[in-house]
């Protein structure tokens, strides 16, 4: 049986799977993608080490390092259920079972999509959730992001250097990210920031043509053709139903990662910790990887 | 006869990274194709797909949305 298997290839589980390695540990990491939302951010300027990194290269950076390891990684692979046995942790996934001594659950959160009218048809018709993979597809075009945090601001920096036009649709007062994300949106030319609206409908034919928005009580309509949904996120923490989760579905953890099953650890985004970042998520992945380790060792199995 | 391989891509989109790799790690020979900086094959890829998400693969005329694996493995035969 594997002493391990670590679920989610973002910083979280790939800093799990390098120490692992390092511990020399029977396991495998199974993940949907490799370098999880890093990989879909902009600018990356506040991890440690690197001045300025975009995302994608600190995704490759990382995934370069799990590499210099014979890891097992079940790219593509979907855990649909886990469950606990006397003296195992049982995960089903779309392709197999599989079986380990402890499991490191950190799956990491998804974009939240808005529910409204129109958004499921023009998903990716010009409405997406990563402005790093399509933006450069709408260049001199006007676009719409959806947003008033970090996510959205990141886009909104991301757009405003290849679209003509960027709406920041925000249903909150203010913009409430970073304030230095937020000055160089506010500088920027081609940037309108509408506050205290939201989106009721997306509407267009084949492709996106435009959204609708309620603001102050009254409707009106914007022609855009591309949308960047960034209102957040949630955990894709669905499949460890026996697992305690707090009131946004969060894995609850405690400073050791354990959960509230036995022999079943979480880190990164997924989990209840205090802020949600690429550094905090990659140390707190070394720390359940650790603990792992640890119960193994008391526990001689 | 050797099909012929194109990716549709932006230089920035994980999916289109790993795509490539997967074909070059399989001795695919392949048309890489920017459309972040070549509108022409944006609307090229637009018009084939239905869609504006990358990265699009083409093998002949079968058109791949997306890094689908195992599409890509049966289109190929590898």
């Amino acid at each position: 049986m594997l002493e391990l298997i670590i679920v989610g290839a973002g910083p979280a589980g790939i800093t799990a799977g390098v120490y692992a390695a390092r511990k020399r540990m029977d396991f495998l990491v199974i993940s949907g993608d490799i370098g999880g939302q890093t990989a879909w951010s902009g600018d990356v300027e506040n991890y440690t080490g690197y001045q300025f990194v975009t995302g994608p290269e600190l995704a490759a950076k990382f995934e370069e390092h799990m590499r210099r390891y014979r890891i097992d990684v079940r790219e593509g692979e979907l855990v649909r259920e886990l469950s606990r046995s006397q003296d195992a942790v049982t995960l089903t996934t779309d392709k197999a079972r599989y079986e380990a001594r402890t499991a490191i659950i950190a799956s990491g959160k998804r974009s939240r999509e808005l529910g409204v009218p129109g958004e499921k048809e023009f998903k990716n018709k010009g409405l997406t959730y990563c402005a790093t993979c399509d933006g450069p597809l709408f260049s001199g075009k006007d676009v719409a992001v959806i947003g008033g945090g970090n996510s959205a601001l990141d886009a909104t920096l991301q757009l405003m250097n290849i679209a003509r036009r960027v709406h920041v649709i925000n249903a909150a007062s203010a913009l409430t990210g970073d304030a230095v994300m937020r000055e160089k949106a506010e500088a920027a030319g081609n940037v309108a920031i509408l506050n205290g609206s939201s989106v009721t409908q997306v509407y267009g034919e084949k492709m996106v043509q435009g959204l609708e928005i309620s603001r102050g009580g009254k409707k009106e309509r914007l022609a855009v053709q591309g949308i960047f949904v960034e209102i957040g996120l949630i955990p894709n923490s669905e499949f460890a139903q026996g697992v305690a989760r707090n009131e946004y579905g969060e894995i609850k953890v405690n400073s050791r990662n354990e959960t509230s099953m036995e022999g079943v650890f979480a880190a990164g985004d997924v989990t209840d910790v205090p802020e949600k970042q690429i550094i905090i998520a990659a140390g707190e992945g070394s720390k359940a990887a650790l603990s792992a380790f640890r119960y193994l060792a008391q526990h001689k199995f | 006869m050797e099909k012929k391989v194109r990716i549709y891509s932006t230089p920035t989109c994980p999916y289109c990274i790993r795509a490539k790799q997967f074909l070059k790690d399989n001795n695919v020979v392949f048309e890489d194709v920017d459309v972040s900086s070549d509108d022409q094959a944006a609307e090229e890829m637009i018009a084939k797909s239905g869609q504006m998400g990358v990265p699009v693969i083409a093998v002949d005329d079968e058109i791949i949305v997306g890094f689908d694996k195992e599409r890509i493995v049966r289109a190929l035969g590898i």
